[in-house]
């Protein structure tokens, strides 16, 4: 008689790697579904690295010198890849927003009492965060295109480096799942999510030529693993500059760049979703 | 044989606040427990930590027979939670909402798609189900976030004060569907600062303070420790409060209680409605004039006051989630999600 108590299936056991992917991409989908209701997110997150790719483009352009010259066009090739890896890594913040969000909201308490894999809320959340940031990528190509960007390697190697970028972006979104489970408000979340990565981006080879910094901030944006998938994807998109030297401090990662920006967003996601995840298990506000 | 839900010995604390402080519990299997008390009595800790959110400091627990410390992800198969803030996501329309749940609960994509649709049906949400569920009102919510954690008719419930903030009507159907689920068998912990609620649909109260269980047993046992009932009486005037005294003295069997300024008269009794009729019959008979009179069994508030020294802190309708958030926060509790 009661639809309430009747006949409702018994859940079967989940589990292992398969349960684990299947309830991953449960969420990844409600997350995916909640970015079409509220478009204007992803539409935010557009309108920054395009006006960063106008301002610095036609700003900027003229007066930094790369490689001993100040040619606009220089300058364009150089600074595609930058802007790229700094699009990328601003998942952080939606990642964390949107997980401190669901703390908020109670939505966690649900999840974490439903008999679901443990890491499938945040890599859920992490995966349909990639989709975003492969769209947003795409567009900004577009973008970089119409302002007169161009790659000089063939299809292949592009794509490698549009995938070197994403994997860093993937890292970095753990970051901001850790940031979302541990600030109170989704407010502080996108803050916490932001502030960091002006400096991290910035003390880097992404916006200018490490050569002109102080010595000892060259060391640090040579060690930088945003350099390292910058110097990548500018390698693998055939925008290196001849006059300008692939290592300044001699360090490993510029020698090495894509080998080392792998390693590093593999290090990142190690630690960061091993920590995200545990914190999850206790997540409490 | 400990029942659906047992604990024993829970002790939490956040910092230097005490949330749980030694608290048992024991509930048959197909009974409600009430647990009732003020804001920051420590009700939603005890939920939390029952429903595998919270590790204890100490102590055991139990639900369906399962452990909870040591096999948490087999209890969460056999319970659902409902809780205080309606856990639903708001871009998502109700349908998708419940179809989550169920592919969560390890439900094939069918089978979550099915009972979704007969969950919609049952709550009344039929017509609504492919609206975003930021559109719902109040009630709506609610009755979705009940029906979240009865995609899979758990054996074991919890409610976390299923109606806090809820108008009366709203109150009055989910009363309804919690009494048709518990008809069912479905064993049911329910927390409340609604005294008439715990009242209305729990078999046994726990009433908790301070983080301890300070007294337990059915809504009748609890009142009979506060004293049985009263006959009341309000007299239309002030020389009629002598003559009115006179007749429930002989009828009472305890002082008459008098309150000048409302001329209002109380005086225990025992012999029911029967005895009323009789006390109407004489105070007639003897031309006093009366505005009101009644038969007053003790409330659960009654038992509250009695039991802890100060009233049970109920919010008022309309402000209660507010009223809640603001009592529990300075005091560091844990109790409510900001």
């Amino acid at each position: 008689m009661s639809a309430i108590t009747d006949a409702a299936p018994v859940p079967r056991a989940g589990g292992g790697i398969a349960g684990s992917v299947r309830d991953s991409l449960v969420v990844a989908k409600r997350n995916l579904i909640r970015m079409t209701r509220i478009p204007e997110i992803v539409l935010f997150g557009l309108i920054q690295p395009i006006m960063f790719v106008v301002l610095f483009t036609y700003v900027f352009g003229g007066s930094i010198s790369v490689g001993g010259s100040t040619d606009p066009k220089l300058y364009k090739e150089f600074l595609m890849a930058g802007i790229f890896a700094q699009t990328v890594t601003f998942a952080t913040a939606g990642a964390g927003a949107g997980i401190a969000d669901d703390m908020h909201k109670g939505l966690i308490d649900r999840f974490r009492s439903l008999p679901m894999a443990r890491g499938a809320v945040l890599t859920g959340r992490t995966l349909a965060d990639l989709v975003q940031t492969t769209l947003t990528l795409v567009v900004l190509a577009g973008v970089a295109l119409l302002v007169g960007w161009r790659a000089h390697e063939n299809i292949g190697k592009v794509l490698c480096g549009f995938l070197l970028l994403l994997l860093l972006g993937y890292a970095f979104s753990w970051i901001g799942a850790l940031i979302g489970l541990s600030v109170r408000t989704p407010e502080a979340a996108t803050s916490g999510g932001l502030i960091w990565l002006f400096p991290l981006t910035f003390i880097s080879n992404a916006f200018v030529p490490v050569n002109g910094m102080p010595s000892f901030l060259q060391h640090i944006a040579e060690w930088n693993p945003f350099s390292a998938t910058v110097a990548g994807a500018r390698q693998l998109f055939g925008n290196t500059m001849p006059n300008v030297p692939k290592s300044v401090t001699g360090a490993w990662p510029m020698e090495h760049p894509v080998l080392a920006s792998i390693l590093w967003s593999v290090l990142i996601i190690a630690v960061f979703r091993t920590l995200a995840v545990r914190k999850y298990r206790s997540a409490a506000v | 044989m400990p029942g659906a839900i047992y604990a024993e010995g829970l002790v939490k604390t956040f910092g230097d606040v005490t949330a749980l402080d030694g608290v048992d519990l024991d509930v048959p299997e197909g009974t409600v427990l009430g647990l009732l008390g003020p804001n920051g009595a420590g009700k939603t800790t005890a939920v939390r930590v029952l429903t595998t959110l919270l590790q204890p400091d100490r102590g055991k627990a139990a639900v369906a027979g399962i452990d909870v410390l040591k096999h948490p992800n087999e209890v969460r198969r056999s319970i659902g939670l409902s809780g205080q803030f309606a856990a639903v996501d708001e871009y998502l329309t109700g349908r998708e909402n419940l179809q989550m749940v169920g592919r969560l609960y390890q439900m094939n994509a069918k089978a979550a798609k099915v009972r979704a649709g007969e969950l919609l049906d049952r709550f009344n949400l039929a017509d609504a189900a492919d609206r975003i569920a930021k559109t719902y009102s109040g009630g709506m919510r609610r009755r979705l976030d009940l029906a979240a954690a009865l995609v899979v008719s758990p054996p074991v419930m919890f409610m976390d004060e299923p109606t806090t903030g809820l108008d009366p009507r709203n109150r009055q159907q989910l009363w309804e569907v919690i009494q048709e689920l518990v008809a069912g068998g479905t064993t049911l912990l329910l927390t409340t600062q609604y005294l008439e609620e715990a009242d209305r649909l729990a078999h046994d109260i726990a009433v908790v303070d301070h983080g301890k269980v300070i007294a337990r047993g059915s809504s009748d046992q609890l009142k009979a420790r506060t004293g049985g009932e009263r006959v009341e009486v309000v007299v239309h005037q002030g020389d009629q409060i002598a003559p009115a005294r006179e007749v429930l003295a002989g009828f009472g069997k305890g002082e008459v209680a008098i309150d000048e300024h409302t001329r209002r008269l109380t005086v225990p009794v025992t012999g029911g409605a029967k005895l009323l009729a009789e006390v109407i019959r004489e105070l007639d008979t003897r031309g006093v004039e009366i505005d009101d009179i009644g038969l007053r069994r003790p409330t659960l508030d009654d038992v509250f006051i009695s039991l802890t020294g100060h009233a049970a802190e109920t919010a008022t309708e309309g402000s209660d989630e507010d009223a809640a958030v603001a009592a529990a926060t300075p005091k560091g509790h844990k109790e409510t999600r900001k």
